[in-house]
C-alpha cells in the first residue's frame, strides 16, 4: 500500500493554478524528492499534504485515509521547516519532547523517547541547551528529531538544508539520508537543489507552474528527461530541434542547419521533434575524424572554455548552433580556443523530449 | 569624541527628564511649606498625607480603575491582535487602519464625545464611565506593541507546533504565549500608564464626590498647593519606577532579542 497519495489536487492562488490536478503517489518507506523551481507549486503540494493549504479539488491519503478535511494536529505527520521553526522559549529537551507533552505521554516515557531520538540525531548532552545557543547544523538536527519523535507516519521537509553552507549541507545530506534509512520512515522533501534531489531520492517529482512533469527515479529522471524542462532543470541538456526522419532502421532529426543527429529512440515520422544531449555524453576528439561507426559525429570550432578543476565547460559552435560539452581534465591544459574538433555520442545518448 | 558627545547628549536628556522629579521628591522631605532653602529635613507631609483621607481614597481609585483596565485591555487588545496578525477577514485592514487615528485625537475631544455618549446611552458618569473610558483608550496601544511582537515571529512557530499534534489551544498557550510574553508585559504596562495618568476623561466622567488621583490634585491645586501632593508624588514615582525597571530586568527591554 502506499504511504501518501496525491490525486488530482488543485489549488488556485486568484487566476494562478499553484497545483494543477497533481497526482503522486509516494510508496511506504520511500524518500521521495518534490524538486522545481519557486513558483513550481512544489511547497503548496507539501503543505498541502500537512494540512496548511486546503485544496479546492482532489484527494489527499495517508496510509489510505482521506485526509483532506483532517486538521494539521491530527494528521500525524512530522514537519522539518526551512528555518527549523524551533520554540526560542523552550530548552533543547523540551522542543524535542513537545509533541509527546501535548499527547500527554508520561514523563518518564518522554525522557526515554527524547533521549533516543537525541542519540539518533547524535546530539546526546545538549538536553538544556536554548535553540539560540546551537548552531545552524545542530538546530537542523533537533528539528529532525522533534519531528521524529513523535514516529509520524510520513516525514514532510520543506528545504531543510537549505540554509546552511555548502560542506555542512553536504554533511547533513549523507546523515538524513542514514536517518531516514535507519527509521525507515517515508519521507518527502521539497528542494531546488537538483543535486541534492538526485543524491538523496529514491524518486523525484519534477515540477513546473503547478503541473507535475515527470516523476521517477534519479538515474531515469536524469538519463531519459520527458520534456524540454525536464532535461533543461535537472542538469545541463543540449538541445536539437528539427525534422524527424525514418532513415532505415533508426530514426534522425534534421536540424534547420543541415545537422543530423541519430538516434536509438523511437521518433514520430515527419513532425517535428527535440533532442536533448547531456554535455558529459559528448566526447571530443582533435580535427575531423569521421568514422563510420554509427555514432553521431558533429564537427565543431571551440568558442570558450570554463575550467573548474576536475572538469573543464566547452561552448562549441556547430553548424546553426552552439553546443555545451563538459570533458573530464586529463589534459595537462585546456583545449585551445578557435581549435577545431569532432564531437561524437552514442545515438543511445540522444534523448527524444517534449517541447 | 562622537562617543563622547552621545554621551554628553544622553546625560542632559536624562537630566531633562529626571530634575523636575527629583526636586518634587526633595521637596517632600522639606519641612517648610514655602520651599525654603536650606531643606529642614523631616517627614510632615507623609504625615498628613496619612491623614488625609480625600487623597488616599482617590490614590484607591485610581489604583483600582488602572488594574481593572490593564487587566481588561491587555486580554481584549492581545485577542484583538492575534486576530489581525492570523486571520484574514472582511474588513480586517480598514480595522487596523481605524485603530491609529484614536492614539492622536487629543483627550478633551475624546472625554467630551464620551461624556455626550455616556449620558445619551444613560451609562452616565462613575468609576464604571471612568473605566470605560480608559479601556478603550488603551486598546489601541495595546493592540499595537502585541501586534508588533507577533508580527516579528511570524506563523512558522505556531504551524511547527501543529505539525506536533497541538491544536489552537494548546499551541497558544504554550507556543503563541509565551513567546508574545515580553510584548503582553509592555502592553499592560502602557494599559496602567495610560489609565493612571489619565486626567481629562476621568475628570470629565467623574461625578461629583468620585474622584482619581490626577483629578484630586487638580483640584488640591487650585484650592491652594500643600506639599502632600509632593509627598504622594513621591511615592508614585518610586513605586512606577520599581515596576518599570523590574520589568525591564525581567525581559531584558534594550538588550538583545
Amino acid at each position: 500500500m502506499s504511504a501518501v497519495e496525491v490525486k488530482d489536487i488543485v489549488k488556485r492562488y486568484g487566476t494562478v493554478a499553484a497545483l494543477d490536478r497533481v497526482t503522486v503517489t509516494v510508496a511506504e518507506g520511500e524518500f521521495f524528492a518534490l524538486l522545481g523551481p519557486s513558483g513550481s507549486g512544489k511547497t503548496t503540494l507539501l503543505r498541502a499534504i500537512a494540512g496548511f493549504v486546503i485544496p479546492e479539488a482532489g484527494e489527499i491519503r495517508i496510509d489510505g485515509q482521506r485526509i483532506e478535511r483532517v486538521p494539521v494536529y491530527r494528521r500525524g505527520i512530522g514537519m522539518v521547516f526551512q528555518n527549523y521553526a524551533l520554540f526560542p522559549h523552550l530548552s533543547v529537551f523540551d522542543n524535542v519532547g513537545f509533541g509527546l507533552q501535548v499527547r500527554g505521554v508520561a514523563g518518564a516515557e518522554i525522557a526515554a523517547r527524547v533521549a533516543e531520538a537525541l542519540r539518533l540525531v547524535r546530539l546526546s548532552g545538549m538536553e538544556m541547551r536554548k535553540p539560540r545557543e546551537l548552531s545552524g547544523g545542530q538546530q537542523q538536527r533537533v528539528a529532525l528529531a522533534r519531528a521524529l519523535v513523535t514516529r509520524p507516519k510520513v516525514l514532510l521537509l520543506d528545504e531543510p538544508l537549505g540554509a546552511l553552507d555548502k560542506r555542512l549541507r553536504q554533511e547533513m545530506q549523507v546523515e538524513l539520508k542514514q536517518i531516514q534509512r535507519a527509521v525507515g520512515i517515508t519521507t518527502l522533501f521539497v528542494t531546488h537543489d537538483q543535486e541534492e534531489a538526485l543524491t538523496l531520492s529514491d524518486r523525484i517529482a519534477i515540477l513546473s507552474e503547478g503541473r507535475l512533469v515527470q516523476v521517477g527515479p534519479p538515474t531515469e529522471v536524469y538519463e531519459y528527461p520527458a520534456t524540454r524542462f525536464a532535461a533543461e532543470f535537472l542538469g545541463e541538456a543540449n538541445l536539437f530541434v528539427g525534422h524527424a526522419e525514418q532513415s532505415g532502421t533508426e530514426a534522425v532529426v534534421l536540424t534547420p542547419a543541415g545537422v543530423r543527429i541519430r538516434t536509438a529512440l523511437p521518433l514520430p515520422a515527419g513532425a517535428e521533434a527535440m533532442l536533448a544531449v547531456r554535455p558529459e555524453k559528448i566526447q571530443l576528439t582533435n580535427g575531423r575524424a569521421v568514422r563510420p561507426d554509427g555514432a553521431n559525429h558533429v564537427e565543431g570550432r571551440i568558442l570558450r572554455s570554463v575550467y573548474s578543476g576536475s572538469s573543464i565547460a566547452y561552448r562549441i559552435e556547430i553548424p546553426g548552433q552552439e553546443l555545451t560539452v563538459f570533458e573530464q581534465n586529463r589534459a595537462a591544459a585546456p583545449r585551445d580556443v578557435g581549435e577545431t574538433v569532432t564531437l561524437s555520442w552514442s545515438p543511445g545518448h540522444s534523448i527524444p523530449v517534449a517541447a | 569624541m562622537a562617543k563622547l558627545a552621545f554621551r554628553s547628549i544622553l546625560v542632559l536628556v536624562l537630566v531633562f527628564l529626571y530634575l523636575p522629579l527629583a526636586v518634587m521628591a526633595v521637596m517632600a522631605f522639606n519641612t517648610s511649606q514655602l520651599y525654603a532653602l536650606p531643606i529642614e529635613f523631616g517627614t510632615v507631609w507623609f504625615q498628613r498625607l496619612a491623614g488625609n483621607e480625600r487623597l488616599i481614597g482617590a490614590g484607591l481609585n485610581s489604583v483600582l480603575i488602572a488594574l481593572a483596565n490593564t487587566a481588561i485591555a491587555t486580554v481584549l487588545g492581545t485577542m484583538a491582535a492575534l486576530a489581525f496578525q492570523r486571520y484574514r477577514f472582511r474588513g480586517s485592514t480598514p480595522l487596523q487602519i481605524l485603530l491609529l487615528p484614536p492614539i492622536t485625537i487629543p483627550w478633551l475631544i475624546i472625554g467630551t464625545a464620551m461624556l455626550v455618549l455616556f449620558f445619551w446611552t444613560g451609562i452616565g458618569r462613575g468609576l464604571h464611565a471612568i473605566l470605560l473610558g480608559h479601556v478603550a483608550l488603551s486598546l489601541p496601544y495595546v493592540i499595537v506593541v502585541v501586534g508588533a511582537r507577533l508580527r516579528s515571529f511570524g506563523v512558522t512557530l505556531e504551524e511547527a507546533a501543529a505539525t506536533l499534534g497541538a491544536g489552537p489551544w494548546a499551541t497558544f498557550r504554550r507556543v503563541t504565549l509565551p513567546v508574545i510574553a515580553p510584548g503582553v508585559v509592555a502592553a499592560a504596562l502602557f494599559a496602567f500608564a495610560v489609565s493612571f495618568d489619565q486626567f481629562v476623561i476621568s475628570y470629565f466622567l467623574a461625578p461629583p464626590g468620585v474622584s482619581t488621583l490626577p483629578v484630586e490634585i487638580y483640584s488640591a491645586i487650585r484650592k491652594g498647593f500643600t506639599p502632600e501632593i509632593n509627598a504622594i508624588s513621591t511615592v508614585i514615582i518610586l513605586v512606577s519606577m520599581g515596576l518599570m525597571l523590574g520589568v525591564a530586568r525581567l525581559y531584558r527591554f534594550g538588550g538583545e532579542e
